[in-house]
């Protein structure tokens, strides 16, 4: 069952655990962002959508998928909000389900023999459950 | 005191050289590393999500095993030194973690956030000292231009990793001042290598990379750096060629100390 609405945000805001209220949209977040220009969704446009109780937009978005989880925005949020939280949660809400895998095993074969180990356990617990 | 001793996946594998050269400075700085026994990996990111118990297990058990043995757990990878304070942060600090985490181990008693998790920076620092660090140096590194470079984790949040001034870091330029070396500072050591997207971006990470090497020698870095496994690769196989150098931070404290590997000791 897909959520929506007020029940996607609620979960979103659930998974992410941090208080979007306090965010002042000062922008500080999204110029930190060391991918901003990559995203088509802005760390602080990501905390607008949950103020206003939406997560549609969040959960469309391609900008989780090139988040670094480098915790820039949230380190220079003077509001102690942290946008790579809700980052992680639109990630998980898609990987949780049935099928949301983005890596498979397989790709392992491709990767350059001197790779290291944490990045590839990161990166399947960034894109796989 | 034991310095009990997570070394992590990577540092078993990839990333011996980190390891390796740890050791031997430590034993010449007299705090001998002790290995725990039956490590498991850390998972290699912190689980930011409250419900995502699972993932915290491996680290509270290495913290546990670690409080078993005089309550000191000292890491050298950036990733493990991250995830192990902050789920140790967790265990102290979010009793309904806490509690969940406890409920699936069960162990003898509970887990509360007990270990001081130390980077092995912070032992150098608040143990060892700048001062009889220098004192033990053997070759001091004259005239070398080094930028240190501390991507995301060692660093950020601040507030629980609590090792430096998240913007104004200066711990791995003490380091490089106590080895003789002349540290060199520019904007983006504390800027993210791009991580783990060297596994499906890696234009983005060439970027990264390109801009932080650009500013480091812009800045005249001869070479650099770091404690983090995922930036030495990234900073080496994700850069132009002929950029500056990157090596372990272990690598010069074995070389200043003379106890490099193939050395003269």
């Amino acid at each position: 069952m897909e959520l929506k609405g007020k029940e996607l945000a609620a979960q979103l805001l659930r998974l992410a655990d941090t208080d979007v209220d306090r965010c002042i949209q000062c922008g500080r977040c999204s110029a930190s962002c060391p991918m901003g220009d990559k995203m088509d969704l802005l760390p602080s446009r990501m905390v607008w959508e949950l103020i206003n109780g939406r997560g549609e937009d969040i959960m469309a978005a391609k900008s989780p998928w090139v988040c670094l989880s480098c915790m820039a925005c949230q380190q220079r949020c003077p509001k102690g909000v942290s946008p790579c939280a809700i980052m992680e949660a639109a990630r998980l809400l898609h990987i949780r389900q049935q099928g949301g895998n983005r890596l498979t095993a397989e790709e392992l074969e491709r990767y350059p023999e001197d790779m290291p180990q944490q990045a590839l356990v990161a990166a399947f617990r960034k894109y796989n459950k | 005191m034991i310095y009990n001793y997570y070394p992590g996946c990577t540092l078993s594998t990839k990333a011996q050289k980190l390891d390796r050269a740890a050791r031997r400075a430590a034993e010449a700085l007299g705090f001998p590393l002790v290995e725990l026994p039956e490590w498991q990996c850390c998972g290699a990111v912190y689980p930011m999500a409250p419900d995502a118990i699972a993932e915290r297990l491996s680290a509270v058990r290495a913290l546990a095993a670690a409080k078993a043995k005089g309550g000191v757990l000292v890491t050298l990878c950036s990733a493990c030194h991250h995830v192990l304070k902050r789920v140790n942060h967790d265990m102290a600090t979010k009793p309904e973690i806490a509690a969940k985490v406890n409920a699936y181990l069960q162990l003898e008693e509970p887990y509360q956030g007990e270990t001081q998790v130390l980077h092995y920076l912070e032992v150098l620092r608040d143990h060892i000292g700048w001062g009889n660090l220098a004192k033990q140096v053997k070759n001091p590194l004259k005239g070398r231009l080094v930028g240190g470079y501390y991507g995301c984790m060692l660093l950020r949040p601040g507030q629980v990793m609590t090792m430096d001034d998240p913007e104004r870091p200066r711990i791995l330029e003490d380091f490089l001042k106590a080895l003789g070396a002349t540290p060199v500072e520019y904007g983006m050591r504390n800027e993210c290598c791009a991580g783990y997207l060297a596994v499906t971006q890696k234009d983005l990470c060439q970027r990264m990379v390109g801009e932080i090497k650009g500013n480091a020698a812009g800045c005249g870095a001869q070479e650099l750096i770091t404690a983090c496994p995922l930036c030495a690769y990234n900073l080496v196989a994700n850069a132009e060629a002929n950029t500056i150098p990157v090596a372990y931070f272990t690598e010069l404290l074995a070389e200043a100390l003379g106890v490099a590997e193939g050395g003269a000791e």
